[in-house]
C-alpha cells in the first residue's frame, strides 16, 4: 500500500510540476517546494489531486508547505487521513 | 533615532534635491542606476563589503558577493550582452528563480543601456509569451530548468533573437542559444557604462488590468532618486544592517526594493532562492542576523497560523524593523508580530506604477493597526470622489490619488498609450485602490477599484484567466473574480459553464485547474472553480462579472437591471 501510494505521488507529481525534458528524478525525499517544482499556489491543485484520488479531506491548515515538500511527507499526509 | 526622525517636520522641509545630494546625484558621471549599485560604492571605499549573501533552496550552500564582485559580474553580463549586439533601449528578460546570476545580470543589462524585464519564474509559456511579444524582447536570460517554456514560444517571437542559457556550465549550446557561465567568463574589470540620462528607461515591469493583456510600467534611471529615500526613511536602512526583502524580482518590489534602494544605499542583503517556508526562513533570520525585514502581508499571516511556539526556537534578537507590502496589512497581524516578534509590522502602499512606495508607516510613528499611513514626504496624495475627482470629506470611501512628478513614477505602458492617458484625471495619477482618509490624515485601505484581483500581494487579470478557461475544451463560458480569502486576502475563483457532455466533477474541477497552471501560472490558477448552468449576462450578452463578485464578496448589488444593460 505504502509504495503504491508513494508511487502514485510521485508519478502525479512528475507528470504535472516537472518541466517537460527537465532531467531530474524525483526520490521519495526530493524536495519539492524548496526544490522549486512545486509552489505555495499550485499545493492547492496538488491537494484537490488527493482528495479526488482518495476520497478524503485535507483541513487547510493541515496543507503547510512542509507537509507538501516531499513524496514521503505527502503520502504520510494522506495517510493520516485514510486511515482516519 | 530612525533614519526619518520626524515625519512631520521631513514632510513639512522636504525636497527631492535632499536626496540628490546625498548620492551626489548632480555630480555624478552617468545617472545610469547600475553605477550607483557597483561603481560608486566601491568608489565609497564599500568594494569589500557584502552586497549579497546568497542561500541555495535546499539550504545547504551559502555565498557571498561583495560589491566589487558586483561590480565585476555585471561588468561581464553588460560585456555579454554588447558582443551580442543588444542595442540600448532593447528589452532584455530576466526569467530565472532567484540565483545570483539574476542580480548580477540586472546590473549588466543597466549598464549595457539595455532595459531590464524581469519576469516571475512561475509564469508559463502564454503568459511568457504576453509580455514578450508586447515588449519585442531581443534577448532572453534564463536558466536550465526554465529554458523549455522559452523554446515552446519562440517561433512565435519574431523580435527575439538571443536565448541565454546562464547555468548550463561548459555543456554545448542549442542551436540558436547561447551559454554564459558569470564565473568562468573572462573578466571584464572595466566596463564603458551606457551614459544614461535621468529620462533613459531603465526597468520594464508588467501588471494586470481587469481588461485586456497586461501592460508593461516603464521606468527611467531617474527612479532612483526616489527609491535610495524611500528606502532610506520606510525601511531605515543603515549601515551595519543585514536587509531581508522576501520579494522576487519578478515584481516591482523585488526590483525597486530587492535591488536598486538598498543596494544605492550599500546595503548588505540577505536573498533565499527559497519560497515561502517558515522553519526555513526564521532559521535564516537566526543564522544571517537579518535586522530589516520588508515581507508581505500573506507570508505574515501563513507565519501566524503556524503560531508563536516556532517562533520561540529561534533568536529572532537580530530583528529591529519589520515592513510589509502587496496588500492592506490587517490589524491583528500588526498586533501579533508585535506579540511575538516584540516588533510591529510596518505597512506600506505602492503599485508597479509608482515605481517606490508612496504611502507608509514610518519608524518613530504612531502606527494605527491596519492603517496604510500616511503619503511620504515629496508625495501629494488625496482620496477623490469617483465621479468629480475632487477630494472628499474625511472618512468619505474615495478613489486614491497622487499628484505626477515624483522621480520613480512610470512614463508610459509600453505600446498603450491610451490607457496611460486614462490613468490621469484633473492633474492626478488614479491608483485603482479606494480608501478613506481619517482626521489625523492616515490613509485606510477599501480595496480594489477595479475587477484586478490580488492574490497574496500579486495582480491577475481576470481578462487574462477567462481567456485560458475558454481554451480548455469542456469550458463553454467562464467568469474569473476574486473571492475574499483570510489568508491571501483574494484567491482567483472561477465561474464554468460546461459544454455538452462533460460532468461537473473534481476530475473536471481539477484538469481545469492544471490547464490554466499550465499555460498561464500558479498565480492565475484558479484556486476555485464553480460550474454553472449558465452565466448571468447583461442584455447585450457580456457575463455579469461583478455580480458573481458581489456574491462573493457579500456587497449588496441592488437592481441588478443597471448592470444588465452594461
Amino acid at each position: 500500500m505504502a509504495d503504491e501510494l508513494k508511487d502514485k505521488i510521485r508519478a502525479y507529481v512528475v507528470d504535472e510540476y516537472v518541466e517537460e525534458g527537465e532531467d531530474v528524478e524525483v526520490k521519495d525525499d526530493t524536495p519539492l517546494i524548496s526544490g522549486g517544482f512545486v509552489d505555495s499556489f499550485s499545493m492547492v491543485s496538488l491537494k484537490l489531486f488527493l482528495e479526488t484520488e482518495y476520497g478524503i479531506k485535507i483541513p487547510d491548515e493541515k496543507a503547510t508547505a512542509e507537509a507538501f515538500d516531499t513524496v514521503n511527507a505527502i503520502a504520510a499526509l494522506v495517510r493520516q487521513y485514510t486511515e482516519a | 533615532m530612525s533614519n526619518i526622525g520626524s515625519y512631520d517636520k521631513r514632510r513639512k522641509d522636504f525636497d527631492w534635491s535632499q536626496a540628490r545630494e546625498e548620492l551626489a546625484y548632480d555630480d555624478a558621471p552617468t545617472k545610469n542606476i547600475a553605477y550607483f549599485l557597483a561603481e560608486r560604492n566601491c568608489e565609497r571605499g564599500l568594494g569589500d563589503k557584502v552586497a549579497l549573501i546568497w542561500e541555495n533552496a535546499a539550504g545547504d550552500a551559502t555565498r557571498q558577493f561583495t560589491f566589487d564582485q558586483l561590480r565585476l559580474y555585471g561588468n561581464a553580463y553588460a560585456q555579454l550582452l554588447r558582443d551580442l549586439g543588444v542595442a540600448p533601449g532593447e528589452r532584455v528578460c530576466i526569467f530565472m528563480d532567484k540565483i545570483p546570476d539574476l542580480y548580477f545580470s540586472f546590473v549588466g543589462i543597466l549598464k549595457a543601456g539595455a532595459i531590464a524585464q524581469p519576469l516571475f519564474s512561475a509564469f508559463r509559456e502564454d503568459s511568457l509569451f504576453t509580455r514578450l511579444e508586447n515588449a519585442q524582447t531581443t534577448a532572453v536570460l534564463t536558466m536550465k530548468r526554465l529554458a523549455g517554456r522559452v523554446r515552446h514560444i519562440r517561433d512565435k517571437l519574431p523580435a527575439l533573437k538571443h536565448v541565454i542559457v546562464v547555468d548550463a556550465g561548459g555543456a554545448e549550446a542549442r542551436e540558436g542559444e547561447t551559454h554564459f557561465d558569470v564565473y568562468a567568463a573572462e573578466p571584464v574589470e572595466a566596463f564603458d557604462i551606457y551614459p544614461a540620462g535621468e529620462e533613459t528607461p531603465s526597468v520594464l515591469h508588467y501588471t494586470s488590468g481587469t481588461t485586456g493583456a497586461p501592460k508593461g510600467a516603464l521606468h527611467v534611471h531617474g527612479s532612483l532618486v526616489a527609491q535610495y529615500i524611500t528606502a532610506k526613511w520606510v525601511l531605515d536602512l543603515r549601515d551595519d544592517d543585514v536587509y531581508w526583502c522576501t520579494a522576487d524580482p519578478g515584481w516591482v518590489t523585488g526590483t525597486s526594493y530587492g535591488i536598486i534602494g538598498p543596494w544605492a544605499l550599500g546595503t548588505t542583503q540577505l536573498v533565499l532562492e527559497l519560497g515561502f517556508m517558515p522553519e526555513r526562513w526564521y532559521a535564516a533570520i537566526e543564522k544571517y542576523r537579518v535586522t530589516v525585514w520588508y515581507s508581505a502581508p500573506t507570508a505574515i499571516r501563513l507565519l501566524m497560523r503556524e503560531g508563536a511556539e516556532i517562533v520561540r526556537r529561534h533568536d529572532l534578537g537580530s530583528l529591529r524593523h519589520l515592513v510589509s507590502v502587496g496588500e492592506p496589512l490587517n490589524p491583528e497581524a500588526v498586533i501579533w508580530s508585535e506579540d511575538v516578534y516584540g516588533l510591529p509590522f510596518h505597512d506600506s502602499f505602492w503599485q508597479t506604477e509608482t515605481g517606490c512606495i508612496v504611502i507608509s508607516n514610518y519608524p518613530g510613528m504612531r502606527i494605527k493597526a491596519g492603517s496604510m499611513g500616511k503619503p511620504f514626504p515629496g508625495i501629494e496624495a488625496a482620496v477623490l470622489d469617483a465621479k468629480t475627482f475632487r477630494p472628499v470629506k474625511a472618512g468619505t470611501v474615495g478613489l486614491i490619488a497622487l499628484r505626477p512628478g515624483w522621480p520613480a513614477m512610470f512614463r508610459q505602458y509600453w505600446r498603450n498609450e491610451e490607457t496611460y492617458h486614462n490613468k490621469f484625471v484633473n492633474g492626478w495619477y488614479i491608483c485603482g485602490d479606494r480608501a478613506t482618509v481619517d482626521e489625523d490624515g492616515y490613509y485606510w485601505f477599501v480595496g480594489r477599484d477595479d475587477d484586478v484581483i490580488n492574490t497574496g500581494g500579486h495582480l491577475v487579470g481576470p481578462f487574462e484567466i477567462e481567456s485560458a478557461l475558454l481554451e480548455h475544451p469542456a469550458v463553454a463560458e467562464s467568469a474569473a473574480v476574486g473571492k475574499p480569502d483570510p489568508v491571501n486576502l483574494e484567491v482567483v475563483k472561477a465561474f464554468v459553464a460546461l459544454k455538452p457532455g462533460y460532468e461537473a466533477n473534481d476530475k473536471t474541477r481539477l484538469d481545469i485547474i492544471n490547464f490554466v497552471r499550465k499555460k498561464l501560472s500558479p498565480i492565475a490558477m484558479p484556486q476555485e472553480i464553480e460550474f454553472m448552468a449558465s452565466m448571468p449576462k447583461t442584455r447585450s450578452g457580456k457575463i455579469m462579472r461583478r455580480l458573481l463578485k458581489a456574491r462573493e464578496t457579500g456587497e449588496e448589488i441592488g437592481d441588478t437591471s443597471t448592470l444588465e444593460d452594461d
